[in-house]
């Protein structure tokens, strides 16, 4: 199908693109990539009446070291980020998960932010978000904020952005500290059935699962072995309120997440 | 700032397989179509239009790409190539098309265009491509004819003959 009429405004500017934003809200979206919205538009999920362009945006285009923090602009695409040099060394779970988002021919042009704000519950980039801690840096014409990976997430391609807002970015903790990632998808690039990543922390792991509840989920364990930790990872698996669908069966999604979840917990604590 | 009203047909500028070129476009229509319809290039193939099937692959600035995720007003300015420019010269095959022939790689053909696309940039970029990526790159595409064994068989063969092409440049 193709996408019903809409104005299409190539901002110059940020300022612009959030005056158009500010002005017609709800009306308006912001296109990056395209990769996610695109398949909305031509479906007619989603019939926008302006579509805001920020890919020309110098000041989005950006992958920064601040601190401890890495700032990723709304408009580095995937594969710009896959091909940093220091991701292996900064973002190492990022360069574990990314080659899982989608193709080479859409990383090409998806972005890492739209990935995040298309909020789609099986998507790697929202897992990693979620998993790692990060923030989402969003801003309108009246003010900018800072929204935590677990306040930003609310639903099925639900978040607590509002229509006036735009992600200008999201930052991601670098660190050398031990991860781990696994999929499993019908297909290498396809929307996963479920995806867990592990992350190391202070006295224990933190364990995220993509895929099965409508939003990316993380659990903070402690150091568990054995039975103890069969048990927490069922507990976890089964407050996901996994569903039957055309993929797969809850059963199974409650399955992936032990097994993987118990192969991640163990490779991240060895 | 640009605003283009829908409804309107706005100019396009752009270089398609290596000349400048322009057309017009109101801003809901589709990469795919404005290639096909408005500027007469019709080897790029419209198949899922949600950018699963990866049939109407092209290549964006250097980089393979779905053109039914893409805007025709976003490529302003763009450099486009297509499976038009993959034959050396009218009535000759280049080395990847020929390798699909002799490996009979297309039954229907629909899939074809996008997957040349696909492995003819990646060809330019890591010539000596193995099977495991050959496999990786043809996953962001579907082929309902072939079972891909003769695509990858087909595309092996071509890695090889470029690689082979290009140490002979070196050596002379």
């Amino acid at each position: 199908m193709k996408p019903a009429a809409f104005d299409y405004v190539r901002a110059q500017h940020l300022e612009e693109a959030l005056e158009v934003l500010d002005r017609e809200g709800t009306d308006a979206r912001i296109v990056a990539g395209g990769q996610s919205l695109m398949a909305m538009l031509n479906m007619r999920l989603a019939r926008p009446k302006t579509l805001i362009d920020i890919m020309r945006l110098p000041e989005l285009a950006g992958i920064e070291r601040k601190g401890n923090m890495i700032v990723i602009g709304a408009g580095v695409r995937q594969a710009a980020l896959l091909a940093w040099p220091d991701l292996g060394g900064s973002l190492p779970l990022v360069a574990l998960a990314l080659p899982w988002t989608g193709h080479v021919q859409t990383r090409s042009r998806g972005t890492v932010c739209g990935s995040i704000a298309h909020a789609d519950p099986s998507a790697e980039l929202p897992l990693v978000l979620r998993a790692l801690g990060g923030e989402v840096h969003l801003r309108s014409a009246k003010k900018r904020r800072r929204v935590a990976a677990k306040d930003f997430f609310s639903g099925m391609m639900a978040t607590t952005r509002t229509d006036d807002e735009l992600i200008e970015a999201v930052s991601l903790p670098a660190a050398a500290k031990r991860c781990a990632f696994r999929e499993v998808a019908r297909r290498h690039g396809d929307f996963a059935i479920v995806a867990c990543a592990a992350v190391a922390t202070a006295d224990g792991v933190r364990l995220a699962v993509g895929g099965v509840a409508d939003m990316p989920a993380a659990r903070d364990f402690p150091r568990l072995e054995g039975g103890a930790l069969d048990d927490a990872l069922n507990d976890f698996a089964y407050e996901l309120d996994a569903r039957d669908d055309v993929h797969a069966t809850a059963r199974y999604r409650r399955d992936l997440v032990r097994m993987i979840g118990r192969d991640l917990v163990r490779e991240v604590l060895q | 700032m640009s605003r283009l009203q829908a409804g309107r047909r706005h100019d396009v500028r752009f270089t398609l397989n290596g000349k400048p070129c322009t057309g017009e476009a109101e801003p809901r229509l589709l990469l795919t179509d404005f290639l096909r319809h408005q500027i007469g290039v019709t080897g790029t193939h419209v198949g899922c239009e949600h950018g699963v099937c990866g049939a109407c692959t092209v290549e964006i600035d250097g980089q393979p790409a779905r053109a039914c995720l893409t805007l025709a007003v976003q490529i302003d300015g763009c450099e486009i190539r297509t499976v038009e420019s993959l034959a050396p010269s009218a009535g000759n095959l280049g080395v990847l098309q020929a390798a699909f022939k002799r490996n009979h790689a297309l039954q229907c053909g629909f899939c074809t265009a996008g997957i040349l696309m696909s492995l003819d940039s990646f060809l330019r970029q890591h010539p000596g491509l193995d099977e495991e990526s050959i496999r990786d790159v043809l996953s962001g595409h579907l082929c309902r004819c072939t079972g891909y064994a003769p695509i990858v068989r087909a595309a092996l063969e071509a890695a090889a003959e470029l690689a082979d092409r290009s140490r002979e440049k070196t050596d002379a």
